[in-house]
């Protein structure tokens, strides 16, 4: 579970957000907002990318500010665009990167990297580089990066934004398949039609906390 | 793998460790320089166009590779020839002539990552006076990694500025490309923070700083 | 060390091996179109300050040392340094380094005639000392001679370094990395 305890965040000296109070501990949540309205700091505040300037984060009891290393490996974290986040030339590798400091012995990482790339069907690309990947592709790579690390919650900022229709779909497909608990802050309000709960963000501020019907309803009002 | 100047091949000279065979390179440029006799400089260039052979490189491949330093020394050597001496200027040809394809040699025998990995190595013991051969690794391999990514920002921004007429213009080429190459440098350090960060945190203050976009 | 200042160095790398691979472009001024690679260093510098855009230059010379065909023309490999004009190469590094250092200390009264006169220094005097006398000192081609027959590129050379200068100003105004 997280837990956000009266968390507020500046930066610059301006208010980002004020005073958020939450438990998240459904299975698949929704962030949705304006440009600007705090939900990206939201989602970094929940894997100690930010640390708050006032109040606490706690993931699995693990405060963020305290245990940060730790946070971040019970929290995956998938960014928008996948060119900025494959940080390694060659698929296999890219996807050894995070396991490195575990030390796993040559034959256990092999068996991991396979059945990461098993996952969405690129046993292929296995020692492709990685820039010869589709958009998709290159997400689901990203995602791969994410998962093998194991990690218990997995936050997903925009991931669908840059990719065409097709790429968007199997992107959405492989979220609805994931055991973990998914936080994905998205425009792409399709997206959240099942899942179990969204949050809206306004102004720094949370202004709707509910079922997706009745959320989205309202967020769709607000920006009318 | 498609990276590099690498050339696949079971060689001896492909299966020796790349250590050793930068090693080699190191010694025979020193050796190549304490040598001044021309009857050794041109043995030596027979020695290394046999490994030339051994490594099974083709001739074109390698003429390619070397053709722009070739047409330089051919210069030089014509300097020598006129103002020093013909001995001096052979001495020069035969001496770059041996070692320019040699040092093409352990490129086209070696694997880019093992390179890397040689050098991680080679730095380890650095690590006492503060140097940090991961970061070192990282800085390498992200840089191959993020090569193709620039490539394809360059083009797309050539091709803009080209459809508003300013082609020629080169601060409206590098003033968006360094922007965003810059705002790239900030997300792609945030996924690797979030990634289990190699490098120690740099505290709550660097990191709120971090979130300037 | 910082993961972001790493990752500046790498991108900055990337750009110098990049601008080798992208045909040349024309310039203003100059009537053969010129490669922009020989900007990387003066651009690291002015921008990333002495140790980053030095250690950018580093990265990239490591490159090309492993193998990567990065160079204008798509030259890499160790033979680039067994070569003649290798000092020019490996000058990058030390005129990044230099234009870096200047411009951190002037940063808060830099002004495009100062950023101008640090990329000449870094970018001119720095990279044809060092190469020149690598070259003179390698050949045996004594030094007068080598710098006659490098002084053609001079001029394409003073073009580059008003641009970069241009361009690291435009660049500080609206993203300035150095003391943040």
């Amino acid at each position: 579970m997280i837990e956000l305890r009266d968390v507020s965040h500046a930066f610059d000296g301006r208010m980002i957000l004020h005073d958020v109070h939450l438990r998240l501990d459904q299975r698949r949540i929704g962030v949705v907002g304006a440009n600007g309205s705090g939900k990206s700091t939201f989602a970094r505040l929940l894997n100690g990318l930010l640390v708050p300037t006032q109040g606490r984060v706690l993931v699995d009891g693990l405060d963020t500010r305290t245990d940060g290393k730790a946070v971040r490996r019970a929290v995956g974290f998938v960014f928008q665009n996948p060119d900025s986040q494959i940080v390694f030339p060659i698929v296999s590798e890219d996807l050894a990167f995070g396991l490195k400091p575990l030390r796993l012995p040559r034959a256990e990482l092999d068996a991991r990297i396979d059945a990461a790339l098993r996952r969405y069907g690129m046993e292929r690309y296995r020692d492709h580089p990685c820039h010869h990947l589709s958009g998709g592709e290159k997400q689901l790579l990203a995602l791969s990066s994410v998962l093998i690390m194991e990690p218990r919650h997995v936050i997903l900022d925009e991931p669908t934004t840059l990719l065409d229709l097709r790429n968007r779909n199997r992107v959405v497909e492989a979220l609805g398949d994931l055991p973990q608990r998914i936080i994905v802050v998205s425009h792409d309000l399709d997206l959240f039609r099942d899942f179990d709960r969204v949050i809206v963000f306004d102004g720094g501020r949370i202004v709707a906390d509910d079922d997706p019907a009745p959320a989205l309803a309202h967020y769709v009002s607000l920006m009318s | 793998m498609t990276l590099g100047l690498h050339l696949p091949g079971d060689s001896v000279i492909h299966r020796l460790p790349v250590g050793w065979k930068i090693g080699c390179l190191l010694l025979a440029s020193t050796g190549l320089f304490l040598v001044s006799d021309p009857a050794w400089l041109a043995l030596a260039l027979a020695g290394v166009a046999i490994l030339v052979i051994v490594a099974r490189i083709p001739p074109s491949v390698m003429a390619r590779q070397m053709a722009p330093a070739l047409v330089i020394l051919a210069i030089l050597v014509a300097v020598q020839a006129i103002f020093a001496s013909g001995r001096e200027a052979l001495e020069l040809g035969l001496r770059f002539g041996a070692l320019l394809p040699l040092a093409c040699l352990v490129t086209f025998t070696s694997r880019v990552s093992d390179m890397i990995e040689f050098i991680e190595r080679i730095t380890a013991p650095l690590a006492r006076i503060g140097f940090d051969p991961a970061a070192v690794a990282l800085a390498l391999t992200l840089a191959i990694r993020f090569i193709p990514v620039l490539f394809q920002l360059m083009t797309e921004i050539r091709d803009a500025q080209r459809a508003r007429g300013l082609e020629r213009s080169p601060l409206a080429f590098f003033a968006p490309l360094l922007i965003r190459t810059l705002k790239m440098a900030h997300e792609v350090s945030e996924a690797i923070e979030a990634r289990g960060d190699p490098a120690p945190p740099d505290g709550p203050a660097g990191r709120s700083r971090a979130n300037r976009k | 060390m910082v993961v972001k200042h790493v990752v500046h160095i790498a991108l900055f790398a990337a750009i110098v091996a990049a601008l080798g691979l992208m045909p040349p472009i024309p310039l203003p001024v100059i009537p053969v179109p010129i490669t922009a690679q020989s900007m990387g260093a003066m651009l690291a510098g002015s921008i990333l300050g002495a140790r980053r855009g030095g250690l950018a230059l580093v990265v990239f010379i490591a490159l090309v040392m492993i193998g990567m065909p990065i160079l204008s023309g798509g030259r890499g490999g160790f033979g680039v340094f067994m070569g003649p004009t290798a000092g020019f190469i490996l000058s990058w590094a030390v005129a990044a380094f230099m234009i870096g250092h200047l411009t951190e200390r002037s940063w808060s009264r830099l002004t495009l005639a100062r950023l101008i006169a640090f990329n000449v220094l870094g970018g001119i005097v720095v990279v044809y000392g060092i190469g020149i006398a690598w070259l003179s000192l390698v050949s045996g081609v004594p030094i007068d001679k080598a710098l006659y027959g490098s002084a053609v590129f001079i001029p394409g050379d003073i073009v580059k370094c008003v641009l970069a200068s241009m361009i690291a100003m435009t660049v500080k105004r609206s993203y300035p990395v150095i003391r943040r």
